[in-house]
């Protein structure tokens, strides 16, 4: 089980939480055309390391948080709330 | 569309099986050399997993190809090809699939005479269950595909599911079991068997397993792969195929490519052995839960992805009381059994759960991936598909639809419905 | 068979008598021991057979490393196959029987696999088993299945119960030896919240076979006693180190009784979330190979030590003790001092300082010297090194290799292991979590090195955890330290020399596996299936590791050790499961009128989460008949049915119209208050996502409902977008699924049935027409009223606080009662929908796009829309993909099947689509269907096949409009 940090709930279970995935992909504009709303649904860095990422928190405060978070070794480094900005980089 | 196999020097046979031991088991050679590997190769193979030995051996025995490098990173076959539960079939409902997957099990079935490698492929039978009307609908629709297209299947009701696994509780209270849909072809295989078997049958038709090789670069000029850099320097080839289930983005990365894939983590689970409980592998939609019998009498089982991206082959918690809760609840009888081993995989999960086995917009570079966690039973299908593939530089019909443009064109291959979700796949 | 229990001694209660069964045979021991000690001390000494050969084999250690003594424990539905006699704790009744062997333990027919021993080399299946080709699964492999898996499997369900408990504390101490305890005491002392998980019964570790160091061990159990902040878990085992600092644990509450008691679990899955962990696991002994060191009577030192001084039996008379290291001499001299027989210490290294010691109290002590043999009766001695041995008469060979560090739980924790040549082992490294190794798990071996080591260790937890340390209690001195050990793995010598015993397999097939390339670690350990029974390899696996890297010509630490993974002991399925099984799997979801169907006959049938009423069955109505009575009610007069499963969102805001519009294909916007409107929504990918009607009950205020299923995504995508995507919307909505219930009262007698139990609302057709919106009350509760029908007929839905469903519906339930009001279920509701031809679950299956369905021109024209982009790809905009039809067998006594296919031709294997749903209709009296068909559109009024091979069918159907009942929709506005 591990510990997601909610920036408005403290560190909880990550069973309270839902995941969706890279939080880096941003959805285009609406006139964007299609290799750019395909690129948003579907293409992945997916890096092995650190990975900022959507996770849900549906047995909480229902905020979907941004947590910067490794892959590797499933460290957690920071969050953030939907409308806010992770710190820049994370060694 | 076999090629029949060249005679090997040092064939296995129950006879020799006896010389042998009448000399102390002396006389056995290596399964595979261990090369220096050359300057250049006509093709390069990279991963030392089920795939990409499958992809070497099929190469040489069905195209001639031999002049053929596998590198990889560790020894060979420790990735997914270990890891996983050893599940063979092709019950598949999309025809793409179906496709597929029924040319795999045919090679599944002649697999032990063509490579002269007993890797225990028992075909037992892999036995769907669903739980609702609703289930039962959509299961037959897969099923009635599969008959369309020629491959076996059938529909058990509630009573033929009771005689063929008394074990199951086929009235739990919240998915009772309203049948099942039964592939008797499907089954499953020694795992570990199938990449020594491929291994050796293609390092005996002069293929370089080159272990302990890490790819660290794609060398290309103009717009066409020359090689590959690695940890024991670059090695050149006109030709690169990539199979590395698990880090399939990362060899995409140092191509220049982003694909539709995200690496997931899979859990599976051993229990103590066990005198014969279960006989064919059964699988519970509705529990999330899979389970077979090995032939040393574990109980080989597993269930749903942990549910984020991963790449750390670390399994938690969460997923484990879950999926253990599904077993009691479909098989009760397993309560006071134990489990002995745990362990997790790297999953390429694509958008869509199908797999690709394609060519990529570099000439040259074709790449093998997004197994989900289907890729075991594909194992001779994908490496005779990519063989075919790299061999003609065009894909066979069998792999035709097995494409990275699918997801540009919307033409996905999604046999579940979940959508563009890894995790829910 | 004589008693070889001692006279005195031992942490037994020899005032009390348990009786207990072996094979049948009617045995007794005293609490405190073993089931292993008490057949020891009944003169048991064969208690199973090994894996491959059926080789006799007798119980070799004292603990969770035993590789032979498992037997199948209890019987019935609490058989337990595979139970180690060295873990189960005697009790009255115990029942046990030794498991892989035919007829019985003592004679095997199955151990004539053993002459066949060389052909039955490592991965000799691999080899052969291949012609003929059929043979293999009708021969060979149910003849390997049954001649493997050790014991049997109950066959019913487990009567037992199981928990789960999960635990936070600031510092976890694993394994309670003189490390174990002294950290604890120094975290405890120092303020931390200690847990201390011992997997034993009894609290010690090592100290309890340790009469020297009583009155120390005594004093640290009152201390610990008297501290409130420390906890102790007895016959608690941790066996997994997972993420983020969090262990899980087994304890086992019953499993020294025969049966638990009343309410009682048998075991507790623990998880432990701890600021910092001391692993304090100790360490376990290894094996020597050489041939004949799986015969009955060879037993590990450290184990022969322990039956000694914690159980008082003697598991030999005349022994020969065999070591590299200096700790078998404590085994030899307390085997002298109970004054047996003969003991001999055959020690490899050419000189010890405590040879004298020994040899002073009667040790015949051979220094530079090998066992290199030994058959249950004669050792066979020689100097290291040489060819000639002398025979040693002896009943009991123990073996120390030398001791390994218990690193499972560091390396599970991601910490790598790091080589240590003075112990020839691997012990912890770096920590990479709050972790540190203390006492013998770290390689300091002796009671006071220990003790020492724990005590730094648990004040190093505490000041990690941020407590001040202040521990200020007596420890054990030092004691001498040990001499280096001479590492030993293997006797050569003619003979099977085992490294794993569970599993047969030999020095030989090691360097078989090498000799055949195998020779990477993990690729030996699978191709000779080493280390990977149910002792875990604990025993041997660094021998085969060590036999593996001579043959490579290679250091020991060369080679590496396998990865290390849950679980450090084995663990019962159910354990893990624990509550959450069966009807307890996932939590039950009753509508608010549950009680009420239940009352009234309703059968009752998950759907999902939810328990809802599939009909109501009224005396003497078999299979379809409380189906078509429902909806021939509905059809005909007027139903009432409980749709509360449907999700509702309540949506307000100046930009809630906005929002709508971009979740939906069609408009929301343009919706008038007091209307409703059905919507669809797809995914980002152009996929139909969920569908419902959406009711515009003020400027800004709208109620959303979804599907059943997918009243939680669709609210979690409304959240992403709103939070994430368009933060900029004024827009906020919440769940109100639980605060509503609804009622569905459908019918042509719809209207004066809800005109008769509503007040405060004209029902008329110009007042309230199809769609309308309103609000009204009945029984004096206030309810809102929405025009909508999902079975085709006159229909509206009466949405009531959930508080007072019953009340309301029994309302109706009684102005209906005039004209023959009938509750009805999901199969009328779904026999229904069929007929009407809405989409449901089976057609919206994430497959399907709005086109497909027909509702392709639902899409507004202009504006952002998720899913309008993907949508338009070839793939999907293709107008040949299949299309939601009708489907009617032109004869109307045949039966139509869902999952069948729709061919051309009977014989084709061309699918041109496939049946989604069927029923039985009411209207047509035949079986209908709705089907995607490509190109279905164009194909309506023609005559296809609907198939299907599963059943051996071939139906002649015609393609219709999927709106097999009032096409033209009137009914719904009447």
């Amino acid at each position: 089980m591990h510990l997601i940090p909610c920036p408005y709930c403290g560190q909880r279970p990550q069973d309270e939480f839902h995941y969706r995935g890279d939080a880096t992909v941003k959805r285009p504009a609406p006139d964007a055309g299609e290799q750019a709303f395909y690129d948003y649904v579907y293409t992945r860095e997916n890096p092995r390391g650190w990975h900022d990422e959507w996770w849900h928190h549906y047995a909480g405060c229902r905020q979907w948080i941004k947590v910067r978070r490794n892959t590797l070794t499933h460290a957690v480094a920071a969050s953030a709330g939907p409308a806010d900005a992770l710190p820049e980089a994370t060694p | 569309m076999l090629a029949r196999p060249e005679p090997i020097a040092d064939r296995y046979s129950a006879w020799r099986l006896l010389t042998e031991s009448l000399s102390s088991n002396r006389g056995w050679k290596p399964a595979w050399r261990k090369p220096e590997p050359k300057p250049a190769y006509d093709v390069i193979i990279v991963g030392g997993g089920g795939h990409g030995l499958a992809t070497a051996h099929y190469l040489a025995s069905v195209h001639g190809i031999t002049n053929v490098a596998v590198v990889e990173k560790g020894p060979i076959g420790l990735g997914n090809a270990g890891r996983n539960t050893t599940i063979v079939r092709s019950n598949y409902g999309l025809p793409s699939n179906t496709r597929f997957y029924e040319w795999s099990l045919k090679l599944w079935e002649g697999l032990e005479q063509d490579l002269n490698y007993n890797v225990m492929m028992s075909q037992r039978g892999v036995l769907n269950l669903f739980h609702s009307d609703s289930q039962r609908d959509a299961t037959a629709r897969r099923g009635n595909s599969m008959r369309l297209q020629g491959v076996d299947a059938e529909l058990l009701d509630r009573e033929q599911v009771r005689a063929m696994a008394p074990f199951i509780a086929i009235d739990n209270p919240m998915f009772p079991i309203f049948g099942g849909l039964l592939q008797r072809r499907g089954g499953t295989a020694r795992h570990d068997a199938v990449v020594w078997g491929f291994a050796r049958a293609a390092d005996r038709r002069g293929v370089d397993i080159i272990e302990h090789c890490e790819v660290t670069g794609i060398r290309r000029e103009g717009g066409r792969v020359i090689g590959v850099e690695t940890t024991r320097g670059f090695i050149g080839a006109k030709k690169v195929g990539v199979a590395v289930a698990g880090n399939t983005s990362r060899l995409a990365t140092m191509a220049g490519l982003k694909l539709p894939v995200e690496s997931h983590l899979l859990q599976a689970f051993v229990s103590e052995a066990i005198k014969p409980m279960i006989d064919s592998v059964v699988t519970f939609g509705a529990g999330h839960f899979y389970i077979s019998q090995s032939d040393k009498g574990g109980l080989v089982f597993g269930g749903d992805l942990d549910g984020y991206n991963s790449y750390s082959q670390r399994g938690n918690l969460p997923l484990v009381e879950h999926l253990m809760g599904a077993a009691v609840s479909m098989i009760p009888s397993m309560s006071r059994l134990r489990v002995l081993r745990q362990w997790a995989g790297i999953m390429d999960m694509t958008m869509d759960s199908s797999p690709f086995i394609c060519k990529t917009p570099i000439d040259g570079l074709y790449f093998n991936g997004g197994w989900c966690y289907g890729g075991f039973k594909a194992t001779p299908g994908s490496g005779w598909c990519f063989a075919h593939t790299i061999a003609n530089d065009a894909p066979h019909a069998f792999n035709a639809d097995l494409t990275i443009e699918r997801f540009r064109d919307g033409r996905m291959i999604d046999e579940r419905g979940a959508g563009p979700n890894p995790w829910a796949q | 068979m004589t008693s070889r229990r001692l006279p005195a001694g031992g942490l037994i209660d020899r005032s009390k008598t348990i009786r207990f069964s072996f094979d049948g045979r009617e045995l007794s021991g005293h609490p405190g021991d073993t089931l292993a000690s008490a057949l020891l001390a009944n003169g048991v000494r064969l208690v199973g057979r090994s894996f491959k050969y059926h080789r006799p084999r007798g119980i070799m250690t004292a603990g969770p490393d035993e590789p032979n003594a498992l037997v199948e424990l209890r019987e019935g539905a609490r058989r337990e196959p595979n139970s180690k006699a060295t873990e189960i704790e005697l009790h009255d009744g115990l029942v046990s029987r030794s498991q892989n062997r035919w007829p019985s333990l003592a004679f095997d027919v199955m151990a004539l696999n053993a002459l066949a021993g060389k052909a039955l080399s490592a991965g000799f299946y691999y080899k052969t088993f291949m012609w003929p080709k059929r043979f293999w699964e009708t021969l060979y492999e149910p003849l390997i299945r049954r001649a493997a898996g050790l014991g049997r499997a109950a066959t019913e369900a487990d009567p037992d119960h199981y928990e789960a408990m999960h635990a936070h504390c600031d510092v976890l101490v694993v394994g309670s030896g003189a490390a174990g305890l002294a950290a604890t005491r120094a975290a405890g002392e120092a303020g931390a919240r200690v847990i201390l998980c011992e997997r034993d019964a009894l609290v010690g570790g090592g100290l309890l076979i340790c009469p020297q160091h009583q009155a120390w061990h005594a004093e640290m159990l009152a201390a610990l006693k008297a501290l409130p902040n420390v906890e102790i878990l007895p016959r608690t085992n941790v066996f997994g180190y997972y993420d983020h600092n969090l262990l899980g644990g087994l304890e086992q509450v019953a499993d020294h009784r025969r049966e638990p008691g009343e309410h009682e679990v048998r075991q507790r899955y623990r998880t432990f979330r701890a600021k910092q962990v001391v692993l304090a696991a100790g360490a376990s002994e290894r094996l020597i190979a050489l041939p004949g060191n799986d015969r009955p009577g060879v037993m590990m030192a450290g184990a022969a030590l322990t039956y000694l001084r914690r159980f008082g039996v003697a598991p030999g008379e005349n022994v020969v003790v065999f070591t590299n290291n200096d700790s078998a001499y404590e085994t030899a001299l307390a085997l002298a001092e109970a004054g047996l027989g003969q003991v001999t210490l055959a020690d490899v290294r050419p000189q010890s300082e405590l040879a004298g010691v020994v040899a002073a109290r009667g040790v015949q002590v051979r220094l530079g010297t090998e066992v290199a043999g030994f058959d249950g009766k004669v050792a066979l001695l020689r100097p290291r090194g040489g060819t000639l041995g002398d025979p040693v008469v002896a009943d009991l060979l123990c073996l120390s290799g030398g001791w390994n560090p218990n690193v499972q739980l560091a390396s599970q924790s991601g910490a790598k292991t790091r080589w240590d040549a003075t112990l020839a082992s691997h012990v912890p490294g770096e920590p990479v979590q709050g972790e540190r190794s203390a006492g013998a798990a770290r390689g300091l071996f002796g009671i006071g090195a220990a003790a020492h080591d724990g005590a730094e260790a648990g004040e190093a937890a505490a000041t990690a955890a941020g407590f001040q340390s202040k521990p200020g209690f007596a420890l054990p001195e030092l004691g001498r330290s040990e001499q280096a050990l001479a590492p030993l793995w293997e006797v050569k010598a003619p003979g099977k020399s085992f490294v794993d015993l569970q599993h047969d397999v030999t020095a030989e097939d090691i360097r078989l596996a090498h000799r055949e390339g195998y020779a990477h670690i993990e690729h030996a350990k699978r191709y000779t299936t080493h280390a990977m029974a149910t002792d875990q390899g604990k025993l041997g696996s660094l021998v085969g590791a060590a036999i593996l890297a001579e043959a490579r010509g290679e250091p020991v630490e060369a080679v590496g050790v396998p990865t290390h993974r849950p679980y450090t002991m084995p663990v019962a399925v159910g354990a893990l499961a624990g509550h959450t099984s069966g009807a307890h799997f996932q939590p039950v979801r009753r509508t608010a009128l549950h009680d009420w169907h239940l009352r009234n006959g309703a059968a009752m049938q998950p759907t999902g989460a939810w328990l809802r009423p599939f009909y109501y069955q009224k005396p003497g109505e078999t299979g379809w008949a409380p189906i078509f009575r429902e909806a021939r009610a509905v059809r005909s007069a007027v139903g009432i049915c409980d749709v509360s499963t449907l999700g509702k969102i309540d949506v307000q805001g100046p930009d809630a119209a906005t929002f709508l519009d971009r979740l939906y294909i069609n408009s929301f916007s343009t919706l008038a208050v007091g209307k409703c409107r059905y919507g669809v929504m797809l995914r980002e990918d152009g996929i139909v996502f969920d569908d419902g009607t959406t009711s515009r009950l003020g400027d800004e205020h709208f109620l959303v409902t979804t599907t059943t299923g997918n009243a939680a995504p669709v609210l979690e995508h409304m959240e992403f977008h709103a939070q994430t995507v368009w933060p900029e919307l004024d827009v906020q909505f919440c769940s109100v699924t639980d605060q509503w219930a609804q009622i569905a009262v459908a019918g042509p007698k719809a209207r004066e049935t809800l005109a008769a139990a509503v007040e405060g609302l004209d029902l008329s057709n110009e007042a309230f027409p199809f769609m309308g919106v309103g609000e009204g009350t009945i029984a004096g509760v206030p309810v809102r009223l929405f025009r909508i029908s999902f079975s085709g007929e006159l229909a509206y839905e009466v949405a009531v606080p959930s508080s007072q469903a019953e009340t309301v519906w029994e309302a109706i339930l009684a102005e209906g009662k005039p004209f023959g009001i009938e509750p009805y279920g999901l199969e009328a509701m779904s026999l229904m929908r069929v007929e009407k031809g809405h989409a449901a679950g089976p057609e919206l299956n994430g497959q399907t796009t709005a086109a497909d369905l027909g509702m392709g021109r639902m899409m507004k024209k202009a504006g952002d829309v998720i899913g309008r982009v993907l949508a338009s790809r070839p793939g999907l905009a293709d107008p040949g993909r299949p299309r939601l039809v009708g489907v009617r067998p032109v004869d109307p006594a045949q039966r139509l099947r869902g999952g069948a296919h729709i061919v051309g031709e009977p014989g084709s294997g061309t699918s041109l689509g496939w049946v989604s749903s069927v029923t039985q209709s009411i209207e047509h009296k035949c079986w209908i269907g709705l089907a995607l068909v490509e190109n279905g559109e164009s194909l309506k009024g023609q005559r296809l096949f609907a198939v299907s091979p599963l059943h051996q069918e071939s139906v002649a159907v015609t393609i219709t409009s999927p709106h097999h009942v009032d096409p033209e929709n009137a009914r719904v506005r009447a």
